[in-house]
């Protein structure tokens, strides 16, 4: 199903936790709000599914306006940072809840939701486990079943709060992988939230940056990655490195001298230079720039230089192959492949 | 080397607990304390029920005015009792669950007859329902006897023991947050579904440990239904009043028959609570803090 959120405001005690905020999601897909903490990407899940009232503003869900719809009302499936499973109930009654409320005419008969609980338990993987209590299980497997019981009512959007969370790294990882293939095969339009970027990345069809109550941008992983519209985008999504410089004469000036960046679009005077610490090449050129090694460290299989650049004590990072016999210099000269200037803040 | 030894044993103990003769002195103090104020009393009171034989015992029991006292204590605790049940998880679920204005005040209200003497809610109900009062009269030309009747002793009862459900719940449904109803709201759950499927289930055994500590306190309560039952034998005396009244008669054998029984009551209410504290200790930890 499709959802449009439209001109959404929200505010707590009159503080706006989001403003004017405006998002359609695709039928089918799969997508991350991405976002620190603070940033209004919670907020925004529970007015979707009706867990929070917007202060201004609708929320359709395919045609229909949902907004004064109750949460009941709105079939979604919401999981929890922490579960929410019922504790004095065994894992099969948790899965069967959602149907065993149902007013009488629309609940299936007890077979039928058992069977259909069996089928949910087992395409989460913990078939055998229905008659244990959620504190039996591991906080892999309780979320698993968390996402079986939302599963269960057929909900018309699946929303995920920090699904991953309160996991360690190593379960994030794999069941990650396992949430991208329950998706691909029951195909529901699905929303979640994360302050993980590489969770994002590897996760979603589409992500939705959001920062101090606003959406910064929307696009693929790789358009955003690639092609980040803000500073906070660039800064926020992977690794980057950042320096004031200069423009002149459609050029780009670092500590007084030119570096062999064209910057024809960008008006003259200060600016912002981004770029990526793997993204660049070492040259020995007059035009470059040119730093002193402060740091190195070797992080796995590369090494990451800190340079002090221009002469104003500003530093970036850039990556080497670990074992480059550049590392050994104290001082380099290097020019991002790839950049992104912005107006001075 | 055997020095070296004991040096090394001694510190294996942890740097907070205390040396061996301080550690015997804590514990014989607590203990001689405890003889002398709570089992010495005990025992006395089961002393002086057998004092005249079991016979004597039975006898004051069954005694019509002894019969009377006891049901009417009963039926004091089946009322007060659910009523503070009911109004114990409205209150805990409005505090716990809800913001709204006042709520501090209302946390305070609600541990005020912790507060106040036994003997002023006893008189507050003197005054709203005495002959001189507003209510009284008005409520008498309708043939509803308030004061020095059984309305009386159970509004005080209620007065006195309100706090017990309410405490014990607000804690514990505070730490459980509104997470699981939210999960159940979300599943299709309305609102009546969510309270009896999720809510009450998990706090049910702190409940229950509410329920017991007010019903012990219902059926012993002594200084507000002083005031408000007037003392009428076989008809306004429970069992605390009842003890009294027979004590101040010098019928020593009776009243410690009676009170015998209210000792017996602390008893089975302590082994009940200590059995809720050791198999669900967890789910009422929250409610200690």
């Amino acid at each position: 199903m499709e959802v449009r959120v439209a001109n959404v405001r929200k505010e707590f005690d009159r503080f706006p936790a989001l403003n004017d905020v405006s998002l359609d999601i695709r039928s089918g897909e799969l997508i991350a709000l991405l976002g620190p903490s603070g940033s209004g990407k919670t907020t925004l899940l529970r007015l979707i599914a009706g867990l929070e009232m917007p202060t201004a503003g609708k929320i359709f869900f395919g045609d229909t306006d949902a907004s004064e719809k109750t949460v009941q009302e709105r079939n979604i499936g919401f999981v929890f940072q922490h579960y929410a499973l019922f504790r004095h109930m065994t894992i099969l009654e948790n899965i069967s809840f959602g149907l065993k409320v149902r007013p009488r005419s629309t609940r299936p008969p007890a077979g039928e939701i058992r069977r259909r609980a069996l089928e949910l338990l087992d395409l989460v993987q913990l078939s055998g486990l229905e008659k244990r209590y959620p504190n039996q299980l591991s906080g892999g497997q309780r979320q698993r079943v968390a996402l079986a019981r939302a599963l269960a009512i057929e909900p018309g959007v699946l929303l995920l709060d920090e699904p991953f969370g309160a996991l360690d790294a190593q379960v994030r990882r794999e069941l990650r992988k396992w949430l991208r293939e329950i998706h691909d095969r029951t195909g529901h339009t699905t929303v979640f939230v994360t302050h993980d970027q590489e969770e994002a990345l590897e996760l979603s069809d589409r992500l939705c940056v959001m920062s101090q109550g606003k959406i910064e941008q929307v696009g693929s992983p790789d358009e955003v990655y690639d092609h980040p519209t803000s500073p906070f985008v660039f800064g926020f999504i992977g690794d980057s490195s950042e320096l004031p410089v200069t423009i002149e004469n459609g050029e780009v000036w670092v500590g007084g001298r030119a570096i062999g960046i064209p910057a024809h679009d960008t008006p003259a005077g200060a600016a912002r230079l981004y770029f990526r610490p793997h993204d660049v090449d070492l040259i020995e050129a007059d035009a470059s720039m040119a730093g002193v090694v402060t740091a190195s460290r070797r992080v796995g299989g590369t090494r990451r230089v800190e340079l002090e650049v221009g002469g104003d004590g500003h530093k970036v990072e850039i990556d080497l192959p670990f074992d480059h016999p550049a590392g050994e210099k104290t001082r380099l000269s290097f020019r991002p492949k790839r950049w992104k200037l912005f107006p001075a803040a | 080397m055997a020095t070296k030894l004991r040096a090394r044993r001694h510190r294996r103990v942890s740097p907070t607990s205390e040396s061996r003769p301080v550690q015997w002195a804590l514990i014989g103090i607590s203990l001689l304390f405890m003889g002398v104020i709570l089992v010495l009393p005990l025992y006395a009171v089961f002393h002086e029920a057998f004092a005249k034989g079991i016979g004597a015992f039975m006898a004051a029991l069954v005694e019509p005015d002894a019969q009377a006292a006891i049901r009417l204590t009963l039926l004091v605790a089946a009322i007060a009792v659910p009523l503070n049940v009911v109004f114990g998880l409205a209150a805990s679920w409005a505090i716990a669950k809800f913001e709204f204005k006042g709520k501090a005040f209302l946390i305070t209200l609600i541990d005020l007859p912790f507060s106040v003497s036994p003997v002023i809610s006893g008189l507050v109900y003197v005054l709203l329902f005495g002959a001189g009062s507003f209510l009284g009269p008005w409520l008498k030309s309708y043939g509803i006897e308030v004061l020095f009747a059984l309305p009386g002793i159970v509004l005080a009862t209620i007065f006195v023991t309100f706090p017990f459900v309410a405490r014990e719940l607000i804690p514990l449904m505070q730490d459980q947050g509104t997470g699981d109803e939210e999960a159940a709201l979300s599943l299709g759950a309305n609102g009546w579904q969510t309270f009896w499927r999720v809510t009450l289930p998990n706090i049910k055994w702190g409940l229950l440990y509410g329920v017991l500590l007010c019903n012990a306190r219902a059926m012993g309560e002594f200084g507000a239904v002083a005031v408000v039952s007037g003392k009428i034998r076989g008809q306004t005396t429970t069992i605390p009043l009842q003890v009294e009244m027979l004590y101040n008669e010098y019928n020593a054998t009776a009243a410690f028959a009676l009170a015998s029984l209210l000792a017996l009551l602390a008893l089975v209410t302590l082994v009940l609570k200590s059995v809720l504290e050791w198999r669900f200790g967890d789910e009422l930890a929250a409610a200690e803090r």
